[in-house]
């Protein structure tokens, strides 16, 4: 699974750190970093719904 | 398409109880999703009720949040005063100018930083509650709590002292009456704005540990955002977590106690707190009025082309009850999934303060579980009345509770 995030449109909504704490969390400005670039594959049914609930849809995972 | 809009359905629509949508949300979902209504100047929006598309309108950057655009749909004449005064925030811009704007406030509303507040909001709310039993059954809920826990969260947040919320919670609370005359809606608004203006002003002067000190700090005298814009900022932070919360508060504990089986559930498991906020948003979805937005570019949503100047309203609490999103979405159900709701909203729009929201709404839940257990109505359930507000809210919630509950506590 790869995530990409595309900073430029984060709003800082901070719904990626609810849905999956383990791989995302927020700069010091409030923006979203990728704490985990290489995820369990557990972690994939947070991720996505993390991906999901972005609401600048800044979050991108490909699952191939 | 004016002549025949007297045969539309107008909108605002209203809630005959506090505990569903209108049920016109529901007639428009059975059709297909969207459909044309009246507004009170004789002018017509499409209202979306669906989920897919609510978060269509509300994610597409062909739509735009400018209310100066000539098009956008306003819910009530005060509304439009207010918007068209040029009074505005990053709430009514759009990208870039909304980016930049937004950003100034974003760092501040982190996820983890927002958790640190918890133990003031649970000093907050355990300090009412206490209050609350000394003095007995039976209470207004609304006054005695649900106004209170967002009212001096914010007083702590922002560095505002105590006394000074009735004052804003009088002001907010006339801007957010519908039935304000455009004059009083922008009295009030230009008397908020004085107040932060003040409050900037005595954070120069005086800087403490709070987020207004902070804001003066980081970003006034830079070149990101003006005085002007920071002052009607300040009074969006004021105001946007205050009525929102508030009538969270009120209409969540309503909403639990009229599921008591769910509500006994909670208070064995207190893990299952932060799964019941979620389905408390979804289930209420209180902004009553809806984000409303005008089209830029055409777009087609559900089947329909929106042209360019044609308003549309995404009803946020019709898409919270859409079925194909949320199964037997009537239902309410705390150990659902329901963290995808749009209750506050979608899109780079969506509401900066939802974590503060969350933090507040769970410790309320939680702590009233744990220290109010025989918490029940005072009176018929069925008769709590609605105000006719921007948001879903109670005029009063009376409840009553063991008289013991409040001994040796």
């Amino acid at each position: 699974m790869r995530i990409v995030v595309e900073i430029d449109q984060c709003v800082g909504g901070g719904q990626c750190v609810m849905a999956a704490p383990d791989v995302f969390d927020q700069d010091d400005d409030g923006l979203v970093v990728v704490l985990d670039g290489d995820p369990a594959p557990g972690l994939a049914d947070d991720i996505r719904l993390a991906a999901r609930l972005c609401p600048a849809r800044a979050i991108v995972v490909d699952d191939t | 398409m004016t002549d025949l809009s007297d045969a539309l359905p107008a909108f605002p629509m209203t809630r005959p109880t506090p505990f569903d949508p209108p049920p016109g949300y529901a007639a428009v979902r059975d059709a297909g999703g969207l459909a044309r209504v009246r507004l009170w100047d004789g002018r017509t929006a499409w209202l979306v009720t669906n989920y897919e598309q609510v978060r269509s309108l509300l994610g597409d950057p062909r739509i735009s949040v400018d209310r100066r655009r000539e098009g956008f749909p306003f819910p009530t004449p005060g509304r439009e005063a207010l918007e068209r005064s040029g009074k505005t925030t990053f709430v009514g811009m759009d990208p870039p100018d909304h980016t930049r704007l937004r950003r100034v406030f974003t760092k501040y509303f982190a996820v983890k930083r927002i958790e640190a507040l918890r133990p003031v909001v649970q000093r907050i709310v355990d300090d009412l509650v206490t209050d609350l039993l000394a003095a007995g059954p039976p209470a207004d809920f609304v006054a005695a709590l649900a106004g209170e826990v967002p009212a001096r969260t914010i007083c702590h947040v922002l560095g505002m002292p105590l006394a000074d919320r009735a004052r804003f919670q009088a002001l907010d609370h006339e801007r957010n009456t519908l039935t304000t005359s455009p004059e009083n809606v922008i009295r009030a608004t230009n008397e908020m704005l004085a107040y932060a203006d003040e409050l900037i002003t005595r954070k120069q002067r005086e800087p403490a540990d709070d987020l207004v000190s902070r804001l003066v700090a980081d970003q006034l005298g830079g070149d990101t955002i003006s005085r002007e814009e920071l002052v009607a900022a300040v009074r969006l932070l004021i105001t946007a977590g205050h009525e929102t919360t508030t009538n969270m508060i009120g209409l969540g504990i309503a909403t639990l106690l009229r599921h008591p089986e769910q509500l006994r559930e909670l208070r064995a498991d207190p893990s299952l707190v932060p799964a019941a906020v979620e389905e408390l948003l979804r289930y209420i979805s209180i902004f009553h009025i809806s984000p409303t937005r005008v089209v830029v570019e055409p777009i087609d949503i559900a089947g329909q082309r929106l042209e360019a100047g044609d308003g549309g309203i995404a009803a946020v609490a019709g898409a919270n009850r859409d079925d194909a999103a949320f199964p037997d979405a009537a239902t309410f159900d705390l150990h659902r999934e329901a963290r995808h709701h749009v209750a506050f909203g979608y899109g780079v729009h969506q509401c900066l303060g939802q974590p503060l929201a969350r933090v507040e709404l769970q410790t309320v839940v939680e702590t009233l579980g744990r220290r109010i257990p025989s918490l029940r109505f005072a009176g018929d359930p069925d008769a709590l009345e609605i105000r006719e507000y921007a948001f879903l809210s109670l005029a009063a919630l009376p409840l009553t509770w063991d008289a013991a509950e409040g001994e040796g506590r």
